[in-house]
């Protein structure tokens, strides 16, 4: 890197800089124009008009992340008001262990979102897992470990499919993965004749079991969130991510193997909601062909709630996270409150419209510069 | 016609004391701006100036703070584009605003198609009128054909045919060359020399300052949101412009160095575009720039795009350093120490959501990580090393790109190549779009490349900018090189006719003869 090239007078700079334009005073005797000059006032007044927009982007970012952090924290403060019972340490406990179900899937959601993609097969890997896992558990005497682990890997191997399907095929994601969701239902129920499988007692650690105090289950959801945030936040692969998302023909002309990523980004969602659906099977002691209905959708407006574009490029897995909780504290709220759970769809439907609605106005604002 | 011509007529748009001002800027500090029926009047100005602002104002498209609009002498009130539209103003972008999957002819009367009884669309007549209004102002196009199936200068033709099916008597162009071939600059400049001679005021706002002396009646030159002066294009020159639009004298435009040629680093043979039958060689120098010319749709950009493996080839072989590039795609291409600086940088350059700092690192990241792990202060010096070196204007390295000026956007992702160290860089288009100042820097970056060692290809539609950084020049024409010329040989006349099929010392096309003479009509207008 340090290398770059050298200056007109043969002179070495440091590292990068040393290609770019001379600084003032060191042209060479044959320039003709002094490049200190060449940014005018006009240059001044952009980046003052710049740092100006910049300051601004700061209060808008955190307006975005934290404005939300704390209509939730408000909402939170609301219901402990309104329901004693809101605050205790059951009710707590189950908010997050629900919570997890979604947030788990949200966080492989994410990184599909921000490479522009979406994958809707997540509510039948949901199923796959979960059957598969107790079935394996109950019929094939595996044991719990290994039965959850293979659960958790069938959901691997959808996301192979979906990748396969994405990127070699070249169907878009919402197709490809339109398709897998009904195909992967179906051999779900075909596997159980469309029943629900009983597991035993000891299949439920995952589910309800504790770590000291701690769910298991938080523990899986927190372990996944900060992974997913180190991905996206701190390695290549979460900037080629990010870089996909933004121009797809920016980051396949800049190197990175496109095909690779997207593959990844897939099968680390199938691993995700495959975990997920364990979770979910554990916690109920069933494996149910018909769980995880909802996580589909939910999961998307965890994830769009919390800033992520469905253009592509932009989505935090902290946001991300705040958005399944908003949702959760909503549906929890509503089950203390006394509001029916067809209200609680309506009301999840308008809180998704508006933080669209914001979405869509805040780029508006962004292109009109 | 001559200036006193010129000034017998009366004015047909008068923008006076026009005021503008955006959050932390004055974008129009007063600007008094007059155009006559029947001219082309040329609107110059580096980025920034105002002179975009200024044209939306009178559009539409966007509100002025103060000032009064006259259109013949009458005061008028525009706040909307229909207003604008209903006085007889019409816009072309810079971008095309037409709908990719319609026709041309649907695009010609988008949402205006005459209808059979009130409800079904009279096909036949849309065709037929989409007809008339090509045939009035002389444009060529495929009326049934899809608009995303038209090349880029057809598309703008297209959209400039729309804008004259309104009845329109003064039309704004913004930028309506960047994305054309000479040959078809050419033939857009007399479409609108015909549209002057029926009276029409025409608008233009271009880079291409050869451009306006070439075609414009007229200058106006815009600096910092005020108007600086006008000209009659017969009695200025571009250094006068450039004096006026950046406010100090340039002597020279292109400032090549000469640096000693070392070892070929690019050598690619007989490689085949898919869908192109003919194999194409040519091999490049550390520190030589090697120019390729030809009108649009000659090949060039898909040449280069095979050559860094992003579109499929039927045959040949990539060197760099005399290893061949292992396999065919840009990955590849880019660990063998290939960069390519593409030709559109919105479409396929920037990552335009994401900061200064990820745009310029993208190419470069295996380099600036560990075992996956980007290292973050690393990256950071790296790339304000580059901000500081290319002086990309932004306020922080998290700015999004897009929302940077073109110029440090053009900078930003040839700062990526920089970042990327890599030997042989080629360069498409490197200063489409960007204003005087922007491209010189761009220039200083080249020079210091070719001193560095660098092996460069330099991709461009304006001849000058070819002619005046490049060592050599191939020409391409229908996807091959049909001619070389070494910078002592080259000349616009010699490139164009070998564009356009006239190869020295070989046998020309008879059907491409006409172009002879409108390429060489435009040359002299580009070197006078």
């Amino acid at each position: 890197m340090s290398t770059v090239g050298t200056q007109p007078e043969g002179e070495q700079e440091r590292g990068a800089g040393s290609i770019g334009l001379k600084p003032e005073g060191r042209m060479p005797a044959g320039a003709v124009v002094a490049p200190g000059t060449e940014q005018s006032e006009g240059a001044q007044l952009a980046r003052r008009l710049g740092a100006e927009v910049q300051g601004r982007a700061w209060l808008r970012r955190g307006l975005e992340q934290f404005g939300l952090a704390l209509f939730v924290f408000a909402l939170g403060v609301f219901l402990s008001l309104y329901s004693p019972y809101f605050l205790t340490g059951v009710n707590m406990s189950a908010v997050f262990v629900t919570m997890s179900f979604i947030a788990i899937i949200a966080v492989g959601q994410l990184m599909v979102i921000i490479t522009a993609g979406i994958d809707l097969s997540v509510s039948s890997i949901v199923a796959l897992s979960g059957v598969l896992s107790a079935y394996l558990v109950v019929y094939e005497h595996t044991g719990i470990a290994l039965g959850m682990l293979i659960g958790v890997l069938s959901g691997g191997a959808v996301g192979v499919i979906n990748g396969v399907l994405i990127t070699q095929v070249k169907l878009p994601p919402f197709i490809a993965t339109l398709a897998t969701l009904s195909a992967i239902l179906g051999v779900t129920e075909l596997m159980v004749n469309g029943q629900p499988v009983g597991a035993p007692p000891a299949f439920d650690v995952l589910g309800a079991g504790k770590l000291g105090p701690v769910p298991w289950a938080i523990i899986v959801m927190v372990l996944v969130a900060v992974a997913g945030w180190f991905i996206l936040a701190r390695t290549t692969l979460g900037r080629c991510i990010y870089a996909i998302g933004s121009n797809y023909q920016a980051a396949r002309l800049s190197g990175i193997a496109v095909n690779r990523v997207l593959m990844t980004v897939y099968v680390v969602q199938g691993l995700l909601a495959g975990l997920s659906g364990v979770i979910v099977a554990s916690r109920v002691l069933t494996g149910d062909p018909a769980a995880g209905t909802n996580y589909n959708l939910d999961a998307i407006a965890a994830v769009v709630i919390g800033g992520g574009s469905l253009f592509g490029g932009e989505g935090t897995v902290f946001g991300a996270m705040v958005g399944a909780l908003l949702m959760e504290l909503i549906s929890n709220g509503s089950d203390l409150l006394n509001i029916s759970t067809f209200w609680q769809d309506v009301i999840l439907g308008v809180v998704i419209v508006v933080a669209i609605a914001y979405d869509q106005v805040r780029r508006r604002a962004l292109a009109r510069r | 016609m001559t200036t006193s011509d010129l000034t017998e007529k009366p004015y047909a748009v008068e923008m006076l004391g026009i005021r503008r001002h955006f959050p932390g800027v004055d974008a129009l500090k007063g600007v008094d701006f007059k155009v006559k029926a029947g001219e082309i009047h040329g609107l110059a100005g580096e980025n920034g100036a105002g002179k975009s602002t200024l044209m939306k104002i009178l559009a539409g498209a966007e509100h002025k703070d103060s000032g009064r609009i006259l259109l013949k002498g009458q005061e008028v009130e525009i706040s909307q584009p229909a207003d604008a539209l209903a006085h007889g103003i019409s816009t072309v972008y810079q971008e095309t605003s037409l709908a990719p999957h319609l026709s041309v002819a649907e695009n010609l009367f988008l949402g205006r198609w005459p209808k059979r009884a009130g409800t079904v669309v009279d096909w036949r007549r849309l065709v037929k009128d989409a007809q008339a209004v090509l045939d009035r102002i002389g444009i060529d196009l495929p009326l049934r054909t899809p608009v995303n199936r038209l090349t880029i200068a057809q598309q703008q033709l297209a959209e400039i045919a729309r804008a004259l099916s309104h009845d329109a008597s003064v039309l704004i162009l913004d930028e309506p060359t960047s994305a054309l071939a000479d040959s078809e600059v050419s033939a857009l400049f007399s479409v609108l020399r015909d549209l002057k001679r029926q009276g029409m005021s025409v608008i233009l706002i271009s880079h291409e300052l050869d451009e306006f002396l070439e075609l414009c009646d007229r200058i106006s030159v815009m600096r910092d949101g005020q108007l600086v002066g006008e000209r009659a294009a017969s009695e200025t020159n571009v250094v006068e412009l450039v004096r006026m639009m950046v406010g100090r004298t340039l002597t020279e435009m292109y400032p090549k160095i000469s640096v000693p040629i070392g070892d070929e680093l690019l050598r690619v043979e007989g490689l085949r575009v898919r869908g192109r039958s003919r194999p194409v060689s040519f091999s490049v120098r550390a520190g030589e720039i090697v120019g390729f010319a030809g009108l649009l749709g000659a090949g060039r950009t898909s040449l280069m795009q095979a050559i860094v493996g992003a579109v499929p080839i039927d045959g040949g072989k990539v060197y760099v350093r005399g290893k061949a590039v292992r396999a065919h795609s840009p990955d590849h291409a880019i660990r063998s120490g290939i960069g390519y600086l593409t030709d559109d940088r919105r479409r396929t350059g920037l990552a335009g959501v994401l900061g200064v700092r990820s745009n310029l690192t993208l190419a470069s990241l295996p380099q600036l990580s560990r075992s996956g792990v980007i290292k973050r202060r690393k990256e950071t010096q790296v790339a304000s090393d580059m901000v500081e070196a290319l002086r990309i204007v932004t306020p922080s390295l998290n700015q999004p790109v897009a929302l940077l000026s073109g110029g440090n956007q053009q900078k930003t992702v040839l700062g990526r190549w920089l970042v990327a160290d890599v030997d042989v860089l080629i360069l498409d288009q490197p200063t489409r779009g960007i204003d005087v100042g922007a491209k010189l820097e761009i220039y200083h970056i080249i020079n210091n490349l070719a001193k560095a060692g660098k092996a460069l290809v330099l991709v461009s539609d304006y001849l000058p900018e070819l002619l005046g950084m490049s060592d050599r020049v191939i020409v391409m024409r229908e996807g091959g090189t049909i001619a070389e010329f070494s910078r002592e040989e080259a000349t616009q006349e010699a490139i164009l006719l070998a564009a356009s099929g006239h190869p020295p010392r070989a046998n020309g096309h008879e059907e491409t003869g006409e172009n002879y003479y409108k390429t060489t009509e435009i040359t002299k207008g580009a070197m006078s």
